[in-house]
């Protein structure tokens, strides 16, 4: 049988200002596959371990374009190619009365887009994470704050890791498996 | 929260003397999460909640039955009858749908205005919002006189060859409802899922916790987690602030570019919107009173959120007053003989009535929300909440029949009185709405948890740490 191998090192904070301390000087020792969880979210924090741009806008403004030209594209196919109707002498192409629903399509396909974009790039849903078998880490969801120096860091060292960590004032330091 | 270094927490906000704070001090992340966690997952069964549900699912029950009715016989069944084609259903339609305004314009356009009392209310306010969509999206579909054919409003490639006709303002209602009722869906999910996760840990239940964890995700408070889902929630809502204001003037837009006397006018629009925001305020106003009473969350739904709500009622309220005002100016000060008609008509008709009441309802007994008095007292408000109810359902009645009973030729005059199944239907769907707002207290926390966790003075990282960069 073999080992399961090991995930990384949590360090588990009761409060944001030791875990921003931690999550800095973290970053600032060369370490890069890290990660903070808190139970709410604190702007600045990304930033600090290096994750300073997400792709969610674009992706939103992705779908919102797609999806006013969809719309529009729609309307003009079925009113002047498929099934053009004389309605009281009004040119087919009247686009004014398009607008609205190229304006829906936009907010509908935009909105959808942030959302599925921001699961997406989250890996969510993910039915299975290590750091949850880290048995303290459901306190994340209440008041608990984390930091988690991963396995992967090619600086990483479980014990000079595990005493870089034990310089902050940590309530825990757990070693998660994988 | 979700604001910038910049913000201010709860404890550094300068309140004015005799202001209440948005939250009762005292507080930790672990009591808050407790506390509304608990009134899901603790609190037992009480008698009050069991009697409530069964109270409004027996008149929920009465749209059942309406609409099963409706089914065998048709809309024949209804008061409906040429020259007013358009009688209860188009009237309920407009009046839930205005009053999901309310859920969006919390979530959304307060969230981008920085507004951070609306942590605490805009969760309930967001399922406020859905349900009474969904209660809204009934209404024109029972009215189709075909329902099993409404799928034919969707443009979908059919075997007739033939399209919905996209310069009609009833295809774009259904455009605006659909994308309405999906984005508010979303909004609302997008808002629950780190709550879900709360939820999750905290459940003792196998089901309870199997459930909240499919819900949730695998969501697991990763900071890159976070950001991202800031920044969609932020794009969420700045989609979600013109989409509100544009479905309440996409559905005056049934009105307004129809030629009828009365409804053809370019004040319908804002006017309308404003009227939504009006009701679906006194919405928020009779759910949030009773909640924070028999919920003990007076903490977080404290008077200043009562108070802000009735402020925003208020000035809806005088632009709602300013549209009654402009619609009969404009009718004489246009020279159209049958919009004169049609605005005396309204005043001093056979439905004259009606229009008083409306005013005395949405006009005059509002104004008394400029005292603080009433402002502060919860009983003042919940009635004063309940008679914009009424006084919006009004509105909508004065505007869809009266305007329709009486058009250009006066032979086809006619009046309109609505059946039993008409007020069963309507009935019916308060009845479906409240089950839904029931069940949902009980089964989602009703309270942003991590909102309100973010309002908490202990929530800030401490500056020495923050500015170092």
């Amino acid at each position: 049988m073999t080992e399961t191998p090991l995930y990384g090192l949590m360090a588990e904070f009761d409060n944001p200002t030791e875990l921003m301390k931690a999550a800095r000087a973290t970053y600032a020792a060369g370490y890069r596959n890290i990660d903070a969880y808190t139970p709410y979210p604190i702007e600045e924090l990304a930033d600090v371990i290096g994750f300073e741009k997400t792709r969610v806008p674009l992706v939103c403004l992705l779908g919102g374009i797609l999806g006013g030209l969809s719309g529009y594209l729609l309307q003009y196919w079925i009113n002047n190619i498929s099934y053009p109707l004389n309605i009281g002498g009004r040119p087919s192409h009247s686009w004014p009365a398009f607008i609205i629903v190229t304006f829906e399509m936009t907010i509908l396909f935009g909105g959808l887009s942030a959302v599925i974009g921001m699961l997406g790039l989250n890996g969510l849903p993910a039915p299975y994470h290590p750091v949850f078998n880290n048995p303290r880490f459901s306190a994340v969801s209440r008041d608990r704050f984390f930091l988690c120096i991963e396995a992967a860091d090619p600086q990483f060292d479980p014990e000079s890791a595990r005493q870089f960590l034990s310089a902050f004032n940590t309530v825990d330091i757990a070693e998660v498996l994988e | 929260m979700h604001e910038g270094p910049e913000e201010t927490t709860l404890a550094e906000e300068r309140l004015l003397p005799g202001q209440p704070p948005v939250m009762v001090p005292g507080h930790t992340f672990g009591s808050l999460t407790d506390k509304i966690a608990d009134i899901v997952l603790r609190r037992p069964l009480t008698l009050g909640w069991s009697l409530g549900v069964a109270f409004f699912a027996s008149v929920a029950l009465l749209l059942l039955f309406g609409a099963t009715y409706l089914f065998v016989r048709g809309v024949g069944i209804w008061g409906i009858a040429i020259p007013t084609g358009w009688g209860f259903a188009i009237v309920n339609f407009v009046w839930w749908i205005g009053i999901g305004h309310a859920g969006t314009l919390i979530s959304a356009i307060l969230l981008l205005l920085k507004q951070s009392w609306r942590n605490s209310i805009n969760r309930f306010a967001e399922a406020m919002t859905l349900f009474a969509v969904a209660c809204a999206g009934m209404f024109p579909v029972l009215h189709l006189g075909r329902p099993w054919l409404a799928y034919w409003l969707f443009p979908y490639p059919n075997t007739m060859g033939v399209w919905p006709q996209f310069r009609s303002p009833l295809v774009w209602d259904v455009f605006a409802v659909s994308t309405y009722g999906t984005i508010s869906f979303v909004f609302w999910y997008v808002g629950l899922i780190p709550d879900l996760a709360t939820m999750r840990d905290k459940a003792h239940h196998p089901w309870a916790k199997a459930m909240y964890g499919i819900l949730a995700m695998g969501w697991r408070g990763s900071v890159r987690h976070w950001k991202r889902y800031e920044s969609a929630y932020l794009l969420l809502a700045g989609l979600a602030t013109p989409l509100v204001l544009s479905v309440h003037t996409v559905v005056s837009f049934d009105f307004a570019v129809s030629l009828v006397p009365g409804w053809h006018t370019t004040i319908f629009p804002p006017y309308f919107v404003a009227g939504a925001i009006y009701s679906g305020f006194a919405m928020v106003l009779v759910l949030a009173i009773p909640i924070r009473r028999f919920y003990g969350v007076k903490d977080m739904i404290t008077m200043r959120h009562l108070d802000n709500a009735a402020k925003i009622m208020l000035a809806t309220g005088l632009i709602v007053a300013y549209g009654y005002a402009m619609e009969a100016f404009y009718a004489f000060y246009s020279g159209n003989p049958w919009e004169k008609f049609q605005t005396m008509n309204r005043m001093f008709g056979p439905y004259g009535f009606f229009y008083w009441l409306l005013i005395t309802c949405n006009i005059v007994i509002p104004q008394v929300l400029w005292f603080k008095k009433v402002r502060t007292s919860p009983i003042l408000l919940f009635l004063v909440s309940i008679d914009v109810l009424i006084g919006m359902w009004l509105e909508r009645f004065v505007i869809v029949v009266v305007s329709l009973s009486r058009d250009f030729l006066p032979s086809s005059w006619g009046i309109y009185v609505p059946t039993r199944w008409d007020y069963m239907t309507f009935a019916g769907t308060i009845g479906f709405f409240f089950v839904c707002m029931f069940i949902f207290v009980r089964l989602m926390p009703m309270i942003p948890i991590f909102e309100v966790r973010a309002l908490l003075p202990e929530s800030a990282v401490k500056a020495e740490v923050a500015a170092h960069d």
